[in-house]
């Protein structure tokens, strides 16, 4: 059972990651899947969360990139992911996430006009998915 | 006839020249390094995309209530231009390039009886036309490229603008005019169709390719079936607007390392001309010099001869 697939990951600034996994997992925007060698060929849209790729089995600890919404695209031997926004979590700072977040609900207590107050909340829910994602869940 | 010094001084403002046209050209070389860099970046993005776009639309039979930016409005009276240049000139013919095929398509379009706007995106492409098709123009964005990096939102303002004028239904057909990047010697103008949808292989076929391309899809058979999640008209409708953002980011990408690229090659140009000059101004001052020598000889000469 070393059967492999390959996953690329690219964003539009540049090809994250390009490589064979055992298996990918994937927030998909009807639920999390996961993906291996020999899946059915899958069209789906993605939501926010946090892409985890098994290297080798599915026990050891997987590399875990964060990503905001996109598509993903499988093929029985090839699974790529075009996504809007991806982080990998390692390179995520969750003390920087927290004052972060601090600013942005000061900034929302400040702001007026409708528009600024959706703005800022939507900023809210990004940041909040990404200490999610830093702190493991 | 000049003097000696108006020799100098020619001969000075063309060295001043050259200094410049130099480090232009050693700017425009650093710039673009950046600039293929990032264009090369995009590019897995924007394949992966189209292919899988080409890929559903292929198992999408078209119906009337499919996405419009697949399907079209059902007409093609209304065409919209992109036209793609740089913010800024002393690049060599590539800005005119863009703007003649501009001129092609308007002047194709309208002998059809088409009606045509334009949206221009940098500068310099706005000032060429604004003279003649000044009331076709709707809208222009400038000085996008004036920043190192090319940031993909500024790509996606467009398209949204783009966007609220198609759902207002202003056009039926969208196309980008812009300046392929091929290599550092070669920038192609290009004309790639945008809205309705079409895959880049298709786009030589004419305007009815669209029926004959489901028909023959639908004969070959994809090959493996698909299945979506959600619906294909949900991804359908996600898909086509981000398609439109990466499709003009990766326009505004080639346009930046084209316009380098010609920069380089203009000021490459130019750097080589200023040194020919100065070389025939040289050889030119000399002649003079030596022509005012032998004069105040033979005038000392004929003095002494006299006496």
């Amino acid at each position: 059972m070393s059967k492999k697939i390959h996953f690329d990951l690219v964003s539009p600034e540049k090809k994250l990651v390009s490589e064979d996994v055992r298996m990918a997992v994937i927030p998909g925007d009807e639920g999390t899947f996961g993906v291996m060698a020999g899946h059915c060929s899958l069209v789906a849209s993605l939501g926010t969360g946090v892409i985890k790729l098994y290297k080798e089995d599915e026990k050891g600890t997987p590399e875990r990139i964060f990503i905001m919404g996109g598509f993903a695209d499988v093929t029985p031997d090839k699974c790529s992911v075009l996504a809007e926004e991806a982080i990998p979590v390692s390179s995520m700072d969750k003390g920087r996430l927290e004052q972060q977040l601090r600013d942005l609900n000061e900034d929302l207590g400040l702001a007026k006009e409708k528009e600024d107050k959706a703005r800022v909340k939507k900023q809210i829910g990004i940041v909040n998915a990404k200490i999610l994602a830093v702190s493991g869940q | 006839m000049p003097s000696l010094r108006d020799y100098r001084d020619r001969i000075k403002s063309v060295k001043s020249t050259r200094k410049i046209t130099s480090a232009m050209k050693m700017v425009a070389a650093s710039k673009l390094r950046r600039a293929q860099e990032q264009a090369e970046a995009s590019q897995p993005y924007a394949v992966s995309m189209s292919d899988m776009l080409a890929r559903l639309a292929e198992n999408v039979i078209l119906t009337a209530s499919s996405p419009k930016l697949l399907a079209g409005t059902g007409s093609n009276n209304r065409h919209l231009l992109v036209l793609v240049t740089a913010d800024r000139g002393l690049c060599g013919g590539f800005n005119a390039y863009a703007v003649k095929m501009l001129r092609q398509k308007v002047v194709s379009l309208k002998q059809e009886g088409k009606d045509v706007s334009i949206i221009c995106v940098g500068r310099k492409g706005r000032d060429i036309i604004r003279r003649e098709y000044g009331s076709m123009i709707i809208e222009s964005f400038c000085d996008v490229f004036g920043k190192n990096v090319i940031e993909f939102s500024q790509a996606h303002a467009i398209s949204d603008y783009i966007r609220t004028l198609f759902d207002a239904g202003k056009f039926d057909v969208c196309s980008v005019i812009y300046n392929e990047f091929k290599s550092v010697l070669t920038q192609t103008p290009t004309t790639q169709q945008l809205i309705p949808f079409r895959a880049p292989e298709k786009q030589e076929k004419g305007d009815d390719a669209k029926t004959k391309d489901s028909a023959g899809a639908k004969a070959k058979g994809p090959s493996s079936p698909y299945s979506f999640e959600p619906g294909e008209e949900e991804i359908l409708s996600k898909l086509l607007p981000r398609n439109l953002s990466v499709q003009i980011y990766r326009a505004m990408l080639d346009s930046s390392a084209g316009e380098q690229a010609a920069r380089m090659t203009a000021m490459d140009n130019a750097t080589r001309n200023a040194g020919d000059m100065i070389n025939a101004l040289t050889l030119q001052y000399n002649r003079a010099r030596q022509a005012y020598i032998t004069k105040e000889l033979i005038e000392i000469i004929s003095g002494a001869e006299a006496v």
